[in-house]
């Protein structure tokens, strides 16, 4: 710890995979991630761990379905194409409710794609991705940094909610070299405790059984039932985000990930010249944060939301903003903005803003809101602060009094929809 | 009175599902015992196949994983690499091991796991109901090939020992049947060395137990033994086709 390290992403990323107690790793090369296995190649036996190069995706991922099932703390990583083979697994990993660490280090798509930075994995990273009714915990990294710090932060996860927990990252995480600072505890193996569940030498103790399977049609809701509970715990307890610029802001970017630093350096040229421009990132993308994006839209009328993928991120803002704010899109599906461009689209739709006003005064009145929040003003956003939501209370969210009035002022003014 | 039979340790006391006269019952008996007798049933994980054995979670007395299909050697060496000290064996039938988890098969013979496989060879899809196998004959009726196997649209059955014999990395591969008593005795005896090979650390070893699916074939259970001896026996040779001893494994 304290310590800063100069290193490329995916390196970061594996040792810091390694320091939080990663014995395992199997996984297939594919560009933009193949740093990782090859430094979990040396690095790994190093630790008294194990490394296999798998013979392709479906079986590296189904080696981490037995390692993980022994108690091991273990990970695998890929791109795009090697996800959506590892999906089967990942789903039986959930059905079995085994913990485990995976990577996926986007690349372009559908089909093969080029190896450029994309973030067109959005929804199958945040809906599951597999078959069946289950959810992966996502964290979206935006530095070298967090690319070595969040391994760990996946692995408690993990571990607390026995499921899969995930990094989405983008080849360009993956490639740049950044200082990386551990900031946790470098963690032994040897010292955690038996889990009660795990598979190995039974001496003395009853057999125990993995398996994602009930065959009796009520009893597997019922497990279902009770994943969905958890699930919804996640959703109360674990959101991660940060916000800048937010206090006063007239527009706020919504952005993660590699997008969220071109939108900051947008944010600002914006600022510079005087616009009143924000930057809200989710940093968890499941559980997504959503209460926290309501509530801001309270106060602020315009979010405009930048993606390297064709309005998938979007649709997730859209459904927690529920109509109470315009929501604009800027995306590049195949391709990375530059800040300016992003900035010119900020100043765009700066202007529609300032055109108008008259609306903004309107909204600024008190309102029916779709989704039903604490009257009181939100808190100031520090300048930049990487914000754990503290526990809130699950809110009745009342849909019967939708914003009529504001969307009929918005149709008559034309330009907002 | 005197106790002379009785159901292994290895086993779980409970109603099996399997048809009457299928071989999957004989050969988990044989699993079990093996287990017994070599005294690692308390440190043994086993891996369940999908397919009809897909409850051999439940039957064996074991820590055991139920794994996708055809993926029971990349589970079986993730465990194995996790927890050396542990006796891995992945239980799995023909549409399992040869067909969709052919590439799991051959990769893992080729790394040598140092694990046991038990490869029940029916001929046929049992669980989903008589489709045709990897290893299904020439001329044998399944519902996918309701006029029997024709090479033309087919293609020809494969068989698997002779498939991994050349594979270095493939220890002990050897053919058995349970057709009859006989042969089910030297089908244990295999079973227990592909166990020992394990526990000498000596590499990946198959046992390939050529058995019945009466319900599927459509046969008697008599008729399906007689099935095994006169039509897979001519197609599937028994006998070891690698084994330690051997200087270079084939024989
Ligand atoms: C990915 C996937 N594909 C197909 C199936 C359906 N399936 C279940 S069992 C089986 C065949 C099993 O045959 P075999 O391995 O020969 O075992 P048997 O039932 O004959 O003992 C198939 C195709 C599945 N469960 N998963
Ligand atoms: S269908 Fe065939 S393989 Fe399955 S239990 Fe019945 S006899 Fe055995």
């Amino acid at each position: 710890m304290g310590e800063k390290i100069l290193m490329k992403g995916n390196e970061a990323m594996a040792e810091g995979a390694v320091r939080a107690g990663c014995r395992f790793f199997s996984g297939y090369p594919i560009t933009p991630q193949n740093e990782v296995p090859e430094y979990m190649s040396w690095r790994l036996p190093e630790v008294g761990g194990a490394f296999i190069q798998a013979e392709s995706e479906v079986a590296a991922i189904n080696m981490i379905y037995g390692a993980a099932a022994t108690g091991i703390r273990s990970m695998t990583s890929s791109s795009s194409p090697g996800i959506s083979l590892k999906q089967e697994g990942i789903s039986y990993c959930a059905g079995a409710d085994l913990p485990f660490f995976f990577a996926n280090v986007v690349r372009g798509g559908p089909g093969l794609g080029n190896i450029a930075a994309s973030q067109g994995d959005y929804h199958q990273s945040v809906r599951g991705g597999g078959h069946g009714d289950y959810r992966t915990i996502v964290l979206a990294p935006n530095s070298v940094d967090e690319m070595g710090n969040f391994p760990m932060k996946c692995f408690e996860l993990a571990e607390k909610y026995r499921m899969p927990a995930m990094i989405l990252a983008d080849g360009i995480l993956g490639q740049m070299m950044e200082p990386v600072e551990f900031k946790f505890e470098t963690v032994d193996p040897k010292s955690r405790k038996e889990k009660g569940w795990e598979l190995g030498v039974a001496s003395g103790r009853g057999k125990r059984i993995v398996k994602s399977y009930d065959l009796r049609e009520n009893e597997l809701e019922k497990i279902n039932f009770i994943r969905m509970k958890k699930y919804q715990e996640i959703e109360a307890r674990e959101v991660l985000y940060e916000t800048r610029n937010c206090q006063d802001a007239d527009l706020v970017i919504v952005a993660y990930g590699t997008s969220s630093r071109i939108a900051s350096a947008a944010m600002k040229m914006a600022r510079d010249k005087g616009l009143k421009v924000g930057l809200f990132r989710p940093i968890t993308l499941w559980p997504f944060p959503s209460r926290e994006l309501a509530k801001m839209a309270e106060k602020v009328k315009n979010f405009l939301v930048v993606e390297m993928s064709m309005g998938q991120f979007v649709q997730d803002v859209r459904l927690a903003i529920n109509g109470q704010a315009v929501v604009d899109l800027y995306a590049r599906p195949a391709g990375i903005p530059a800040s300016e461009e992003v900035f010119a689209e900020i100043e765009k739709v700066y202007k529609k803003i300032k055109k108008a006003g008259p609306v903004k005064k309107a909204a600024a009145t008190p309102r029916p809101r779709s989704v039903q929040a604490p009257v009181k003003k939100s808190k100031p956003a520090a300048k930049k602060t990487a914000t754990k939501s503290k526990t809130p209370k699950a809110r009745p969210v009342k849909r019967s009094t939708p914003n009529v009035k504001r969307v009929k002022a918005a149709k008559k003014k034309g330009g907002r929809k | 009175m005197e106790l002379l039979n009785k159901k292994p340790a290895g086993l779980v006391d409970m109603k099996m599902h399997y048809c009457p006269g299928c071989g999957h019952g004989i050969v988990h008996r044989l699993v079990a015992e093996s287990m017994d007798e070599l005294g690692i049933r308390e440190r043994t994980v086993g891996v369940a196949p999908v397919g009809c054995s897909v409850f051999a979670d439940s039957y064996f007395n074991c820590d055991m994983i139920q794994g996708p299909h055809g993926r029971g050697p990349a589970i079986a060496t993730g465990i194995k690499r996790s927890k050396p000290e542990c006796i891995v064996f992945s239980y799995q039938g023909d549409g399992d091991l040869a067909s969709i988890g052919m590439g799991e098969t051959i990769h893992s013979a080729a790394r040598s796991e140092n694990i046991t496989i038990i490869f029940i060879n029916n001929a046929i899809y049992g669980m989903t109901g008589g489709q045709m196998a990897p290893t299904t004959l020439v001329g044998q009726k399944a519902s996918t090939c309701p006029a029997g196997r024709d090479t033309k649209v087919n293609g020809f059955p494969i068989k698997v020992c002779e498939l991994l014999t050349p594979l270095e990395g493939a220890i002990y591969l050897e053919r058995t049947s349970i057709h009859n008593a006989q042969h089910v005795i030297k089908t244990k005896k295999a079973i227990k060395k592909a166990f020992q090979n394990q526990i000498d650390g000596k590499g990946f070893s198959m046992v390939e137990v050529l058995s019945t699916c009466p319900t599927n074939w459509g046969m008697t259970p008599l008729d399906g033994a007689k099935f095994v001896a006169e039509k897979m026996m001519p197609l599937y040779p028994l006998g070891v086709f690698r084994s330690p001893e051997k200087e270079g494994g084939a024989n």
